[in-house]
């Protein structure tokens, strides 16, 4: 659920999606775009046993390794039909590593092909950190 | 910002923004449309993108860009440019993430109205032979071993396994086949992605359509296509799929740093160009997989002769 400290909207967007993102933090902001990702393929989880993950990404700057974790949540939506919504990061520099849960997929409303770098730049803000993300679909 | 006044025409269907507009910019821009659709494109940022773009190192002539011009990522769509070896650039996303996306159009002899009776059936079976949609799978299902092959071999491998024709790889640019197609360079992912996507069309715009040939307006290059007046053409266009994408992103993210290593000096606030990196030894030889497939599917559905009753053909014909 949207806050004034976190949350996602999407953007209109001619051709592909477009979302906007805000959280108090670099790790809260993630996860937001993780969930915003989420709602807009329409990812509904399976009920059962829910599992759990961790993997690391190195880029080297904070918009690439945003790009690596949510690709990494693409790879696993398509090739394992997993979805993932609670996140604990870690950001140190130019190395993320990520602990995550989630469950099989339900239903799919829609696929995202990838996370694009189109005007991608993580700003800083008065309350925390605001993003803009373009999915090619 | 670029306005319509800032353009010099050269004939009713040919502008250009010249290279003195912006000092960056290393070459013009070419844009081929008439003053019409000129205004429209200039209510996005599409001439701005091409005037982003012509700052690139290693342009040669002009950056071009067709009628159909609108916002993209980096280029506008629709934007052509040639770099040189070995001082221009590459970028695996310039436009968009579709590497090896396409569109074909395959010409047909027969009568529209011939065919009338028959389209029902006709599009029920282009449904049910050109898988299409989210996760859809393809005709065709391949160990990594083969795909590799395919991927080597590109259309010579349709061919030699019955999905497309000698003509089809005589008609295809570079006869199907990428000389020098390094499969070691698609990584693990990608291959992943791919393996059991073959001959599908994806999802999204990507669609078979069944038309027909209103009016020739040029009647030998019609000729030379097959053209006729008056007969169904089916134009397909087909996605690139899971694996098309995950090769950009690979190389997307490798190059984020060639960038700054090689010290290219990208137009300001505009990201999407910073995919741009030195051309050298990271040429990407993807093979097409799909377009030699998905038009033998929508053979398959095509009947033998006009008037025959519909039915799907052997495959390898």
């Amino acid at each position: 659920m949207n806050t004034r400290e976190s949350g996602f909207e999407e953007l209109p967007h001619s051709a592909d999606w477009q979302l906007r993102v805000w959280a108090e933090s670099l790790p809260a902001l993630f996860g937001e775009a993780a969930r915003g990702m989420n709602a807009l393929s329409g990812a509904k989880p399976a009920s059962g046993p829910r599992l759990t993950r961790s993997f690391e990404a190195e880029a080297p700057d904070t918009e690439g390794l945003l790009v690596a974790f949510l690709s990494e949540l693409i790879w696993a939506a398509e090739q394992e039909n997993l979805v993932f919504d609670e996140f604990s990061l870690v950001l140190k520099g130019s190395l993320l590593k990520v602990r995550m849960s989630g469950s099989n997929i339900l239903s799919l409303d829609k696929s995202i092909k990838a996370v694009t770098y189109h005007n991608l730049h993580i700003q800083k803000t008065g309350a925390g950190f605001e993003v803009e993300i373009v999915f090619d679909v | 910002m670029v306005r319509v006044q800032d353009l010099t025409r050269i004939s009713d269907h040919e502008w250009e923004i010249p290279r003195t507009f912006r000092p960056d910019m290393r070459v013009a821009v070419r844009i081929y449309a008439t003053r019409i659709l000129l205004e429209h494109i200039a209510g996005d940022k599409s001439l701005d993108q091409a005037v982003n773009a012509t700052t690139l190192p290693g342009l040669v002539g002009h950056l071009v860009v067709m009628p159909d011009m609108h916002q993209g990522y980096g280029f506008p769509i629709g934007a052509v440019a040639a770099t040189g070896f070995p001082d221009g650039v590459i970028s695996p996303g310039g436009i968009g993430y579709d590497i090896n996306c396409g569109v074909r159009l395959l010409a047909c002899s027969l009568q529209a109205e011939t065919a009338a009776p028959y389209l029902d059936t006709l599009a029920t079976l282009l449904n049910k032979y050109c898988p299409s949609g989210v996760g859809q799978v393809g005709v065709v299902s391949l160990n990594l071993s083969e795909l590799e092959r395919l991927m080597r071999e590109g259309s010579h491998w349709a061919a030699r396994n019955g999905y497309a024709t000698r003509s089809d790889l005589a008609r295809t640019e570079d006869g199907g086949c990428l000389e020098g197609a390094n499969p070691v360079r698609v990584s693990q992912r990608a291959q992943a992605r791919g393996r059991l996507q073959i001959g599908s069309l994806g999802a999204g715009n990507h669609f078979v359509e069944v038309d027909r040939v209103e009016e020739i307006l040029d009647p030998e290059t019609a000729a030379v296509f097959g053209l006729q007046e008056g007969c169904l053409v089916v134009q397909i266009h087909c996605g690139s799929r899971g694996p098309g994408h995950q090769v950009c992103t690979d190389y997307v993210q490798e190059f984020q740093s060639v960038v700054r290593r090689y010290g290219i000096d990208l137009p300001a606030g505009n990201w999407s160009v910073r995919q741009w990196t030195p051309r050298k030894d990271r040429l990407i030889s993807v093979q097409c997989a799909q377009p030699p497939i998905l038009p033998l599917s929508t053979g398959n559905c095509w009947p033998t002769q006009p008037g025959a009753p519909l039915r799907r053909r052997s495959p390898g014909r």
